[in-house]
């Protein structure tokens, strides 16, 4: 994944440029982190690279393929099948089960049979150890689980990269613990790209590149 | 798969919210109902009124009226003066009434590709004898026949047999007034005295009702030959050929075309009747317009309930997108709601309608101008469910085109970011 000369002005009230410049690139199997201070753009950089943003200048390119200027339907199709999203808050539809909030992306991605799907799902769900809550509904889970639950939907359609905007901030510290004990576990066992934006420097400092940004701009990487 | 995962999503956001959807589906059910019960019940009457005089009015009658010549003598003689000429006071020649070579025009008639049936008719003058005091009335001599066909006779006799004119000779069917001042029953032998002076036993069959007080009062039917043989006429004599053609629309000119043809008097039922036509057509409109109304009015309700569910479910919309939903599935999931609305509540509506219309239709309405309903009127056509299901899906339809054009808009971002 590359991010070529990308720059965003924030237009309301006033014309702010966020974002200045940034160029990176991730490659597979990274665990990636990027910090800086409320304010800097790191969430707005973390959501043009997940292309729900696409008022940007510059480019982005997932595995090698541009994303400027893509229609809104190729760009849903990418998220679908190349990147899975854990966010602060757990987002979990709550008319559905847990297993079926897992199986949703997968569904709509269609790769797979509705059975083969299902038993996919659990598969993810045992490996975040709450097989168990498949059948529940969201609501019926603690925030720890419901994150859990979270990360397996990301999981579901083998992302290429997987991305968190802060996904332990709403969390208490042992369970911020175990999420980071699944992220590390992911990248370690499974080879999984993952890239986090967080303001826990402890969180931060455990994963194996730090990219930190002040007033839009990438200061270490 | 990929749509069947969209109408799983869009049931369980609907069921989510049972109630309020339940609230949306009844609306269109309520007025779906309403549509077509009053549609049936409005048609229903209107047909029961124009009934009542299309269906004894002969759409052409043929006659002959007395009235002074076109062509006065004296125009003739002063044709080319310079001074001009007043006549005053004529009087019309004492021609005969009947219409001349009836039975040669009849036969004629009856091979015009345009006629569906042609009935004679006579009209007499005459006076019923009751004791010592006479009353006026008419007597029209008819083929029961063709009559019934033609104009549903038998709908009209109350009590006794219409064919009992044909097979028993010298018997009349009384207009039930004219029969109750007279307060004779059936099997009774009136006395009618004709205009002439010549006087007849008539054998009494029947009673019959038109729903026309007036006529009924004065009015009675008998045969045609009993009829000629009350005026002393000849065989060949008949007053009035009345005309039903195959297309009623074709009444005006096809009365402009015998009378100038057969050179007798004609009139169309249009001419004759104007007044029905604008009533008819004049309330249908209002009935669809009352039912078009409660269809919006309910298509309303069910953008409310759309746009509040869009309002709720924002997460799980920016959610979805998120996971790689387009803003076109996420428009095909409210549309569907919204149609699953209208197809369920439409259903109803038209189950609804279809039951209230027949509980009406058993609704006793006995009325003496109508003898023969005896229920309120109400016409089973499958035109109005057509419409009311189409009509249940189109506003639907665009009751929850709006909300789902706004929801597949969301910026998932704004949603996701403002938490």
């Amino acid at each position: 994944m590359e991010s070529l000369n990308v720059s965003k002005y924030f237009h309301d009230p006033v014309t702010i440029k966020i974002l200045d410049n940034i160029n990176f690139s991730l490659y597979e199997s990274e665990f990636v982190s990027i910090i800086g201070k409320s304010g800097c753009g790191k969430s707005t950089l973390l959501y043009i690279l997940s292309t729900m943003d696409t008022d940007y200048d510059g480019d982005i390119a997932i595995d090698g393929v541009s994303m400027k200027g893509k229609s809104e339907k190729i760009l849903a199709r990418m998220r679908n099948e190349k990147i899975g999203f854990v966010f602060q808050f757990h987002y979990l539809l709550n008319e559905f089960s847990v297993l079926k909030n897992v199986m949703l992306p997968g569904l709509k991605l269609g790769l797979y049979s509705e059975k083969e799907i299902e038993h996919r799902a659990y598969e993810k769900l045992k490996i975040l150890g709450i097989e168990n809550e498949a059948l529940k509904l969201p609501n019926q889970l603690s925030g720890g689980q419901k994150q859990r639950v979270a990360i397996a939907r990301a999981l579901i359609n083998d992302p290429l990269l997987i991305m968190g905007d802060e996904p332990t901030g709403n969390l208490d510290k042992k369970n911020s613990e175990i999420v980071f004990d699944i992220f590390q576990e992911l990248a370690q066992e499974f080879k999984q790209t993952l890239l986090i934006v967080t303001h826990d420097n402890e969180f931060a400092a455990r994963t194996t590149r730090i990219i930190e940004m002040e007033d839009g701009q990438i200061i270490r990487m | 798969m990929k749509n069947k995962l969209i109408f799983q999503i869009a049931i369980s956001l609907l069921l989510a919210r049972w109630k309020q959807t339940l609230v949306a589906a009844v609306g269109v059910t309520f007025s779906i109902t309403m549509f077509i019960t009053l549609l049936s019940f409005m048609t229903g009457l209107n047909d029961l009124l124009d009934g009542l005089i299309l269906n004894r009015t002969a759409h052409v009658r043929l006659f002959k009226e007395l009235s002074i010549s076109k062509n006065q003598p004296t125009d003739l003689y002063y044709k080319n003066s310079k001074g001009h000429n007043f006549i005053r006071s004529i009087k019309p020649k004492n021609e005969r009434l009947d219409i001349s070579n009836s039975g040669a025009i009849i036969s004629t008639l009856q091979k015009d590709a345009r006629v569906l049936g042609v009935a004679p008719k006579i009209t007499a003058q005459v006076f019923y004898n009751v004791g010592s005091i006479d009353l006026t009335g008419v007597i029209n001599g008819i083929d029961p026949l063709e009559e019934n066909r033609l104009f549903k006779f038998n709908d009209y006799v109350t009590a006794g047999n219409f064919l009992d004119l044909k097979n028993i000779p010298n018997s009349v069917i009384l207009g039930k007034g004219l029969a109750q001042k007279m307060m004779v029953s059936i099997g009774d032998v009136v006395q009618v005295t004709t205009s002439k002076g010549e006087r007849l036993s008539l054998k009494v069959v029947g009673f019959f009702q038109s729903g026309i007080q007036d006529i009924d009062k004065v009015q009675s039917y008998a045969s045609i030959k009993t009829t000629q043989k009350l005026l002393g006429a000849s065989a060949s004599f008949i007053t009035d050929i009345q005309i039903k053609l195959k297309d009623i629309l074709g009444a005006p000119a096809a009365a402009k075309e015998f009378e100038s043809f057969y050179e007798v008097d004609a009139i169309d039922i249009q001419t004759a009747n104007s007044q029905f036509e604008t009533g008819s057509s004049v309330r249908s409109l209002i009935s669809y317009a009352v039912g078009i109304t409660l269809l919006i009015v309910a298509g309303f309700g069910i953008y409310n309930i759309l746009n509040m569910m869009i309002y709720e479910k924002m997460d799980s919309i920016a959610i979805l997108k998120a996971v790689g939903f387009s803003g076109g599935d996420v428009n095909k999931i409210f549309i569907s709601i919204a149609l699953s609305i209208g197809l369920f509540g439409g259903a109803m509506g038209l189950l609804g309608g279809f039951g209230l219309s027949s509980l009406i239709d058993q609704i006793p309405f006995n009325t003496d101008s109508l003898p023969t309903v005896k229920t309120y009127p109400i016409n089973y056509n499958p035109n109005f469910y057509i419409i009311g299901g189409i009509f249940s899906i189109i506003t639907t339809y665009f009751a929850g085109y709006f909300p789902a054009r706004k929801a597949s808009s969301i910026d998932p971002v704004v949603i996701i970011r403002g938490k």
